[in-house]
């Protein structure tokens, strides 16, 4: 059973496993799946500034920093006690085509040739982890929400307007990935 | 005449009271926590016993990896495709189970459900989230298990995220929406 589980989990356990977060919040207090929020709520209970978007009752929030470090907590968990000692398989393709970019250890969840402090101060690094959270932070509150608030939440409950969010995460995601990241894991 | 919005009666106004924009929550997802009840602070520890078995599945799923992000952004796997399609399967079904039955919490609360305003935010700020999550690989969610699986150089895009987020509310009566 427990190498059972240390094993990749299928698409259809983890989109399950997903999806039935939407329904347990609910169900525990009302409350909608959405985690982009957060940052939101670091704003307004740091450095709310004279911004009116963050002036809010933040407190009423506290329940999302609970779920995130529930998050991080699980995390912690699965790379430990549930840990996989095989390396992520990739596509090939892919493989072949980040070799190219210098990116060859899949040893992490993340590729350690760009993911570490200590590659963190060149051109490329700086662009990634600061420019990407940028905008990973800007363009979700931009567009009232992110993967989780609308992709998962909003589509479960039938909104069109998450659907046009959830499409317009795909473009940009598509185009990054396909035309101008080549140009910036080059740098 | 009596208007829908007079206070006097009952409990639907709940939309307004934490911020008397009314705009800031109609166009946003968040704030939108209906729960007028008061609980002690340790009935918090359901929401981390659920983000719990969010971080394992994540990590277990592979989520969070940047190399699954890459490849479904490259068409060169389903991997991702079937993790957020059956996620909204299930739940779809579990919201419309929720409607049907008019489920409440478990302390007796009605569930709350509220439809969310297109504006053009949703296109300009998703496309800008889109850019974003593929370089980083990760949306919010995986980034805090990122930090969980101990790659501690994801504080920094955490750190500029909150940035980004606050560039934002800054700036936000000048963007289109």
């Amino acid at each position: 059973m427990l190498e059972m589980l240390k094993q990749p989990w299928p698409w259809y356990v983890a989109g399950a496993g997903i999806g039935l977060i939407v329904p347990a919040l609910l169900l525990l207090g009302n409350k909608h799946f959405g985690l982009s929020a957060n940052f939101r709520h670091v704003c307004a209970s740091c450095f709310p500034g004279n911004v009116k978007f963050f002036k809010y009752e933040w407190k009423k929030e506290i329940w999302n920093f609970v779920f995130v470090i529930g998050i991080i907590g699980g995390a912690f968990i699965a790379t430990t006690l549930l840990a996989d000692p095989n390396p992520v398989v990739v596509n090939p393709n892919l493989e072949a085509s980040l070799k190219g970019y210098g990116i060859t250890d899949y040893s992490s969840m993340v590729p350690k040739d760009i993911f570490s402090w200590e590659h963190l101060f060149t051109l490329r690094g700086l662009i990634m982890l600061v420019g990407g959270g940028f905008l990973v932070g800007f363009g979700s509150r931009y567009a009232g929400g992110c993967t989780s608030g609308h992709s998962i939440m909003g589509l479960s409950n039938l909104q069109w307007p998450s659907l046009v969010a959830t499409m317009a995460f795909m473009v940009g995601g598509i185009l990054m990935a396909n035309f101008i990241l080549p140009y910036i894991l080059n740098l | 005449m009596q208007s829908n919005h007079t206070s006097a009666t009952a409990p639907e106004p709940i939309t307004i009271e934490t911020n008397p924009d009314h705009e800031v929550r109609s166009l946003d997802t968040m704030c939108i926590n209906e729960s007028e009840q008061k609980h002690p602070a340790w009935y918090n520890v359901k929401y981390l016993l659920v983000g719990l078995w969010f971080g394992i599945v994540f990590v277990k799923a592979e989520v969070i990896s940047w190399f699954r992000v890459q490849e479904m952004f490259h068409f060169q796997s389903f991997h991702m495709y079937g993790v957020i399609g059956t996620a909204v399967v299930v739940g779809a079904i579990s919201v419309f189970l929720i409607k049907k039955f008019k489920l409440k919490t478990i302390h007796g609360e009605p569930i709350i459900f509220h439809p969310k305003q297109f504006n053009k935010g949703q296109i300009y700020g998703g496309l800008l989230f889109g850019l974003g999550w593929a370089l980083t690989g990760a949306c919010p969610g995986p980034l805090f298990a990122q930090i969980g699986t101990g790659v501690t150089v994801v504080l920094v895009v955490i750190l500029s995220a909150i940035a980004g987020t606050w560039v934002y509310g800054y700036f936000r009566d000048k963007l289109p929406h």
